[in-house]
């Protein structure tokens, strides 16, 4: 993929659409098309704004434009043994870092190492206004001005068109590898909650199928003492698991069935939504298969302490995608994007039909 | 006339009232005692509040702000006090509220690695209370014995740990805030993510200018098994800088890396005779921790980057003891340098840390020409710098100077990539070097959030983000600035 500075042209559709009032739909390269609220407006295809505007392995930070594709930021940095730590879902081949840090969705590391926005450091973006404006910057410690970096993350586009983003990034592991242990889903759920209290090098917790797979990360010696810790056997396996896992490739999310995502605490018992579920995040991210009602499952999400997500719906869902926020959140947020985004234009109902 | 007359009815109204909620013994009107409570840790501003309000409930908090919201009081919250960019400065016509008394644990959950606590809690004292757990609060800044959680949060406040485990952001789960108009909000769970907007970023650092926290809830850490520490000295600070850039382009993501330079050096062996090499011109504190075998491993691969880039000499502490003595020093570099001046001004920028070799350079250029002596200590793994700016106040135009020698060392900051504030926040004192770090549309955008939660801006009123009339000043202090005024007027 070329490198590509289009923030000028995107800077003239969003000025335009603002003074007509014209509603835009942010796209990337559709890898995550399926999640959020439909958005029914003119297309901005912000994808062919690419490249990597600057890395430098011994800060620990990458500045990309919005297109660049993932496969071509994780090649880059492994050419330096680095990593992105939050391990995002890519859900194909061609999946940008705008559309990963609107989405602001986390892979199976995500417990361990932090999560898309924890590794945020600086996000540009164009309003709703039509304006640029860069938040943040490109160093790890920066507390000046309001966290709206963060604050993009996960938004799904609705403050700002997503144009640069700064990450702070990893080290990669020296040594990998995945024990696998036989439980039921109750007994694996508290012996993860067990697990992850002792003092390890954990970078993957997940149960399935009956079995429990622990991923460990870091020296040689440090991942061989946590073996001994954690018992089970190796997984021959795991490094494919984890990627099938990450990317919903797994038998499990092979379904024509709705697929809900609960986040919870790890400590939550399973609560009656059925028994067909796989276990993420040690415990705290849960994918299930219910035929309960929509209602039924953000209630129980809730009781729960979390929260659902219909995450990728069988078509013609009606209902809205998200676990509904409370009146104080709800006056917030409307607050929020009309500073942002005053005529409601980008990604309008992406999140609640009310942003 | 008629309108001093007003101020008094509204003061007496809202004292009657303030009065009514918290009692008597929570609300402190006399000017004696008043006093202690007229700066934070940034003591060249000095303010006396309206009145001083001390709540010991989340009820009592939303009635005082109910209170003020409608009378139009503007609130300045105040947790320890220990905040060092005026943060909790106090308002002239507003009340300033202070946690203090709101201290207590609410509730630890071992298994999920939580604790709920009270705004007014010390930092310190939640690691101590999950210590018999095998548990810590992560985030330790050097005031951690003082600094309370919702100052922490208020700061997004940082510690020397923070390479590897974060800042404040990255340790909490869910905070429970009091809106200007006294409503309870929650952001934030206790599961990893939340739906909606991430609030919780937005509310982390934002200097209590967008709501009170009165309760968070902190993720806990596991206590490393192990933790060892490599002090290394060096002929030069730019050699310590590409020491640390090896460090961290090799792969080690220690615990802590921290720099001091000479005149820090000296002045803490001084102060508390850490075992530092007097001689050297920086020396690097490097900690790696985890389990005993990794430990081992990573002490043994940093001493020899450590050699390989050029060290003097290498220490590595073989027990506890001497651990916590390389860290004292560390830990008292500040009061270290109080002691051999009769004042010092604390910076806190930011820099990639590639560019530390040039800044040091820079900012000892700045030094003479200002003729104040700095002296450094710097958050070697993020690029934190603290340049310790010494001066005496009772020297008439000293701190008028020193500020000024801030300020360039905070555009340099800025010049090269960086942030004017890493840590401490942006309060009363760096809201010039913010006009300089983001152009005017971003500022305004900033105004345009605090509008969106505190629309008649009575929290914290004026802080944290510059006016662009103000800034629009500063550059026109900018321009002039080393040039005799109106000298455009010789040519005639
Ligand atoms: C010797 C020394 C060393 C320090 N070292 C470090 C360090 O290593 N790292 C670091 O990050 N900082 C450091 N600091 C700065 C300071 O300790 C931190 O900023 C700390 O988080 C402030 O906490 P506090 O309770 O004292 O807050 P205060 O000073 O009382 O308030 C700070 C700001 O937060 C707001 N605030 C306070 N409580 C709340 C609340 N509950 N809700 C909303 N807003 C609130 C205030 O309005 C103010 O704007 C140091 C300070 C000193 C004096």
């Amino acid at each position: 993929m070329a490198d590509n500075d289009l923030k000028g042209e995107f800077l003239e559709i969003v000025r335009s659409a603002f003074e007509r009032s014209e509603k835009l739909r942010i796209e990337g390269s559709g890898t995550k098309s399926f999640y959020g609220n439909p958005v029914v407006a003119t297309p901005l295809d912000v994808s062919r704004h690419s490249g990597i505007v600057s890395y430098e392995p011994s800060e620990l930070v990458i500045t990309a434009r919005a297109g660049t594709r993932l496969s071509e930021i994780n090649a880059r940095l492994a050419e330096s043994r680095q990593m992105l730590g939050f391990e995002p879902p890519w859900f194909g081949g061609q999946a940008t870092l705008g559309g990963t840090i609107a989405c602001g969705l986390s892979g199976p590391r995500r417990p361990y190492a932090g999560s898309a926005r924890d590794f945020v450091l600086g996000v540009s973006c164009i309003s709703g206004k039509g304006e640029y404006l860069a938040f943040g910057g490109q160093v790890i410690k920066n507390v000046a001005g309001y966290d709206v970096s963060r604050l993009m993350v996960g938004a799904l586009g609705a403050l700002g068109v997503i144009c640069e983003v700064s990450l702070k990034v990893l080290p990669q592991p020296e040594v990998e590898t995945t024990r696998v242990l036989e439980f039921d889903k109750e007994t694996a759920r508290a012996q993860m909650v067990r697990i992850c209290k002792l003092p390890l090098p954990l970078s993957g917790m997940s149960f399935w199928g009956g079995l429990l797979r622990i991923r460990l990360s870091g020296t040689e010696n440090g991942v061989r003492a946590a073996e001994q810790t954690i018992g089970g056997e190796t997984d021959e396996t795991g490094v494919e698991y984890w990627h099938q896992l990450r990317e919903h490739e797994l038998n499990f999310f092979n379904r024509n069935q709705s697929l809900w995502r609960l986040s919870v605490p790890a400590t939550a018992p399973v609560l009656g939504l059925g028994d067909d579920c796989l276990l993420d995040w040690g415990g705290a991210l849960r994918w299930i298969y219910t035929d309960h009602a929509p209602q039924t499952v953000f209630q129980t999400a809730k009781k729960m302490g979390g929260h659902a997500t219909m995450f990728r719906p069988d078509n013609g869902w009606p209902n809205g995608r998200f676990s509904a926020l409370d009146e104080p959140s709800k006056g917030i947020h409307m607050r929020l994007k009309s500073a942002f985004d005053p005529k409601g234009i980008l990604n309008p109902g992406i999140l609640y039909a009310y942003v | 006339m008629e309108s001093a007359t007003q101020d008094v009815q509204i003061r007496d109204q809202l004292a009657t009232e303030l009065l009514s909620i918290v009692g008597a013994d929570a609300v402190v009107t006399d000017n004696e005692a008043l006093r202690p409570f007229e700066c934070d840790g940034l003591t060249a501003y000095r303010e006396l509040p309206l009145m001083v309000v001390l709540p010991a409930s989340i009820a009592e908090v939303r009635k005082v702000l109910k209170t003020c919201s409608r009378l139009g009081i503007p609130v300045v919250t105040r947790g320890a006090g220990t905040g060092l960019s005026g943060g909790a400065l106090p308002n002239p016509d507003g009340v300033l509220l202070s946690l203090t008394r709101m201290k207590r644990i609410l509730s630890v959950d071992a298994d999920a690695k939580t604790a709920r606590v009270e705004p007014g809690v010390t930092n310190l004292a939640i690691s101590e209370a999950v210590k018999h757990l095998g548990l810590y609060y992560a985030p330790d800044p050097s005031s951690q014995i003082a600094c309370s959680i919702g100052g922490n949060v208020a700061e997004n406040s940082g510690g020397v740990h923070c390479l590897k485990y974060g800042l404040t952001v990255h340790n909490i789960l869910e905070l429970k805030v009091v809106t200007v108009d006294g409503e309870l909000l929650t952001v934030g769970s206790e599961a990893l993510d939340s739906p909606g907007f991430d609030l919780l970023a937005l509310m982390t650092g934002s200097e209590g200018m967008l709501g009170v926290v009165v309760e968070v809830l902190v993720k806990l850490l596991s206590i490393p098994p192990v933790a060892q520490v490599v002090m290394a000295a060096f002929d030069s600070v730019e050699r310590a800088g590409e020491a640390v850039a090896a460090v961290i382009g090799g792969g080690i993501l220690p615990a802590g890396l921290e720099m001091m330079d000479s005149y820090a050096i000296s002045a803490v062996e001084d102060f508390v005779k850490a075992g530092y090499p007097v001689d050297a011109a920086a020396i690097l504190l490097c900690e790696l921790d985890g389990h005993a075998a990794e430990v081992e491993e990573q002490i043994a691969r940093v001493e020899t980057i450590f050699n390989s880039q050029g060290a003097t000499g290498t220490w590595v502490a073989k027990d506890r003891a001497t651990r916590d003595r390389f860290w004292s020093g560390r830990k008292a570099a500040f009061p270290a340098v109080g002691r051999i001046s009769p004042d010092y001004y604390c910076i806190d920028g930011t820099i990639p840390r590639r560019q530390l070799g040039k800044v040091l350079v820079e900012i000892s250029k700045l030094s003479n020409e200002f003729g104040l002596r700095v002296a450094n200590v710097f958050h070697a793994g993020d690029g934190n710098l603290h340049p310790l700016i010494l001066y005496d106040a009772n020297n008439a135009g000293e701190l008028e100077l020193t500020e000024e020698l801030g300020n360039r060392i905070l555009e340099l900051c800025v010049e090269v990539g960086g942030t004017v504030t890493g840590e401490h926040g942006v309060g009363v004192e760096k809201l010039r070097p913010m006009c300089l770090q983001f152009e005017d549309a971003v500022l305004e955008q900033f105004h345009q959030v605090k509008a969106a939660l505190d629309p008649n801006s009575l929290l914290n009123p004026g802080k944290a983000v510059p006016t662009l009339a103000r800034c629009a000043e500063f550059g026109a202090m900018h321009v002039h600035r080393g040039q005799l005024p109106h000298s455009d007027l010789e040519r005639f």
